[in-house]
């Protein structure tokens, strides 16, 4: 007799994947199985021992049954029941840990992992730097924090409110700590968050199960210090630019600037909020006082270099955008010719370019005097 | 020792439970069609049916192929902006001319996305919507003869970090009902005699009050552009009744054929009752 994972479709008809792994374990450890996991089947009422009301417990046959088919199911749909493994995490600085996404879109085999996050430990407690595109990422970060120290996590700051940055949320939420995060981040998050949700749903299937959008309890209005002990963090809360919730942290200690999505680096740039309010922020972003800059996508870099590749790219799209308008060009036209010459320069060109020109278009359509 | 029977297993019961659990299992099976790639997901009924009937009182569509285009882009790069281009061709000796486009984007939550009825000369309107998810979108062409023509193309929606929302909430807000017209020499694709384009632009949020505010739990209010018109001198050129998934900052462009006017007039309304109008004297053809 093959064991499919059908049983497992079946049970999870009604209930998460997270239940279903949970009942795995209790299954197979002989736990009783919680009311709420009782198997619903209606159509069997009052036969024997699937009732509704009958629990795994009662059943040994059945819940032995079960598990096992629930342990093949969860093995072969690459599930692993072991715990979570930690990131692999980069210590770029003295306490500066850093995990580097992959260049890609977010996706069920890379759990949500595309953006980078990381942590700062001060003498006293931790701060997150963003919790990554699934609560199962946000769990292996918590991991790889607990691998180098059992400090409190105090802080939890999100750049902005895009997906790959806030999914992993969830995952802090017993730790006690502080969501820090611009003061437009929670309309971001109510406006955006659950079309986010059913559209990596998609994508991302039961990957995205347990994801919550966690509003930040502080909100950086300008410039805000957080301090983790004999380290200070200084949180500056951005006008429009990549989104309209960006938000940079700049360790004093160590001079490393988090830039959140605000600096891409190979991963071509995002325009999602305002090109012309993105230009304009390069040169105050390039005055931050930091030896390196970690930026949303890509490698670690001396600042304010990080900011060449990205400037270059915005500002051809911009003026390519100019001269499409100021030749009457439709915006189709716009979507497959401005930014075309950065091709070559850039990670997930093809996945992001047009719908930067779409936007920047759009954008600076209003920029022009009559 | 899968099936082994334990104390509390008497052996007729046994055989049950094996027929059971065999038996749940084929059940299990029988589910499992939709569910051996839960990463994607069902596809939805087609609401096309419904929707014409609705939006059309069960009037006939004949099929448009030829007659009305609908071009899109085969993937939405941006959510909150995808254009989309309708033109209307009547083959020659054909005297009927178009008397109003309806746009439908078949999932969105509201599916009309406007009604346009066209002044002499309209052939061509382009304008933004947002995308919600993988749609149909089809548009209606009815002819002066009252006959409906229908086309349709399929848009997949757009990966990554967009959202079928504003990116810059305040500006939006804070330019409430600014107007752009702006008049081009000729069509981009006929002579300098004939039919012209003009575009015309509104900056307002365009709302879609779905969302729910995450703090409050209320839901955020509509507020959009529902009418919007433009004339030529007297002569009405171009009137949309919108809704919310046109594109934040209405944007329409078509063309027309000059009737000697020298000014043309535009006005919109929204939702809240604000009245927005501008003027604009009609540039000569160069």
């Amino acid at each position: 007799m093959t064991l499919q994972p059908t049983m497992v479709a079946s049970e999870v008809l009604h209930r998460s994947r997270h239940d279903v792994a949970l009942m795995c374990r209790w299954a197979a450890l002989g736990i009783d199985v919680p009311n709420r996991f009782a198997i619903r089947n209606g159509e069997r009422k009052g036969e024997g021992n699937f009732s509704p009301d009958i629990h795994f417990s009662r059943a040994p046959l059945v819940r032995l049954a079960v598990a096992i088919l629930i342990l093949v199911g969860s093995t072969s749909l690459g599930r692993p029941l072991t715990p979570d493994a930690a990131l692999e995490i980069t210590e770029v600085a003295a306490g500066i840990f850093v995990h580097f996404g992959v260049n890609d879109l977010m996706t069920a085999d890379n759990e949500g992992g595309i953006a980078n996050v990381g942590f700062v430990v001060g003498d006293d407690a931790v701060a997150v730097v963003d919790t990554g595109g699934s609560v199962r990422e946000g769990r292996r970060l918590l991991a790889a924090i607990r691998a180098v120290t059992a400090k409190p996590i105090r802080y939890v700051i999100n750049t902005h409110a895009h997906p790959d940055h806030v999914f992993g949320n969830a995952a802090f939420a017993r730790e006690n700590a502080v969501f820090v995060g611009h003061r437009n981040l929670s309309r971001a998050l109510s406006v955006r968050g659950p079309f986010y949700l059913s559209a990596f749903r998609r994508i991302m299937g039961d990957v995205l199960d347990d994801v919550e959008l966690v509003a930040p309890q502080r909100q950086v209005d300008d410039e805000a210090k957080l301090d983790l002990g004999n380290r200070i963090l200084t949180l500056h809360a951005w006008r429009t630019a990549h989104t309209d919730n960006d938000l940079t942290l700049l360790d004093d200690t160590t001079q490393t600037l988090f830039t959140g999505d605000l600096v891409f680096l190979r991963h071509i740039p995002v325009v999602d909020g305002s090109l012309r309010g993105w230009l304009a922020a390069l040169g105050p972003l390039a005055e931050i006082a930091a030896k390196r800059a970690i930026p949303g996508h890509g490698p670690a870099a001396a600042w304010p270099l990080a900011l060449d590749d990205e400037r270059r790219y915005l500002d051809r799209l911009a003026q390519d955008c100019r001269a499409l308008i100021a030749s009457g060009a439709p915006l189709a036209t716009a979507a497959v010719t401005a930014g075309a010459s950065e091709k070559s320069h850039w990670a997930l060109f093809e996945e992001y370019n047009a719908r930067n020109a779409t936007a920047a278009f759009a954008e600076l359509e209003w920029e022009s005097t009559q | 020792m899968m099936f082994d029977a334990t104390d509390t297993c008497a052996p007729q019961s046994m055989a049950r439970r094996c027929l059971q659990v065999l038996s749940l299992m084929t059940f299990a099976t029988v589910l499992c069609g939709s569910l051996v790639q839960p990463v994607i997901a069902a596809e939805p009924e087609n609401p096309w049916p419904g929707l014409a009937r609705d939006i059309f009182n069960g009037r006939a569509l004949a099929d448009g192929a030829g007659l009305i285009a609908i071009e899109m882009p085969y993937r939405a790069e941006d959510a909150a902006i995808v254009p989309v281009t309708l033109r209307a061709t009547l083959p020659p000796g054909d005297t009927r001319a178009l008397k109003a486009i309806t746009l439908v984007i078949d999932q969105n939550p509201a599916p009309v996305a406007a009604t346009f009825q066209v002044g002499a000369g309209v052939t061509m309107i382009s304008t933004r919507v947002r995308i919600d998810s993988y749609t149909n979108v089809h548009v209606v062409a009815e002819l002066s003869d009252g006959q409906l023509y229908t086309s349709e193309v399929y848009v997949k929606a757009s990966g990554g970090c967009s959202a079928p929302t504003a990116k810059n909430a305040e500006e939006a807000q804070a330019n409430l009902g600014q107007m752009r017209f702006r008049q081009f020499s000729k069509t981009t694709d006929g002579p300098a005699s004939g039919p012209r384009e003009a575009q015309i632009m509104v900056r307002h949020p365009n709302n879609s009050g779905l969302q729910r505010d995450q703090v409050t739990l209320l839901y955020v209010p509509a507020f959009f552009v529902r009418e919007l018109r433009v004339w030529q001198g007297d002569e009405l050129v171009l009137a949309m009744d919108g809704g919310i998934s046109i594109s934040e900052d209405p944007n329409l462009r078509f063309n027309y054929l000059p009737n000697g006017a020298t000014r043309f007039r535009v006005e919109a309304i929204d939702t809240d009752g604000h009245v927005f109008k501008g003027e604009w004297p009609v540039e000569a053809a160069m």
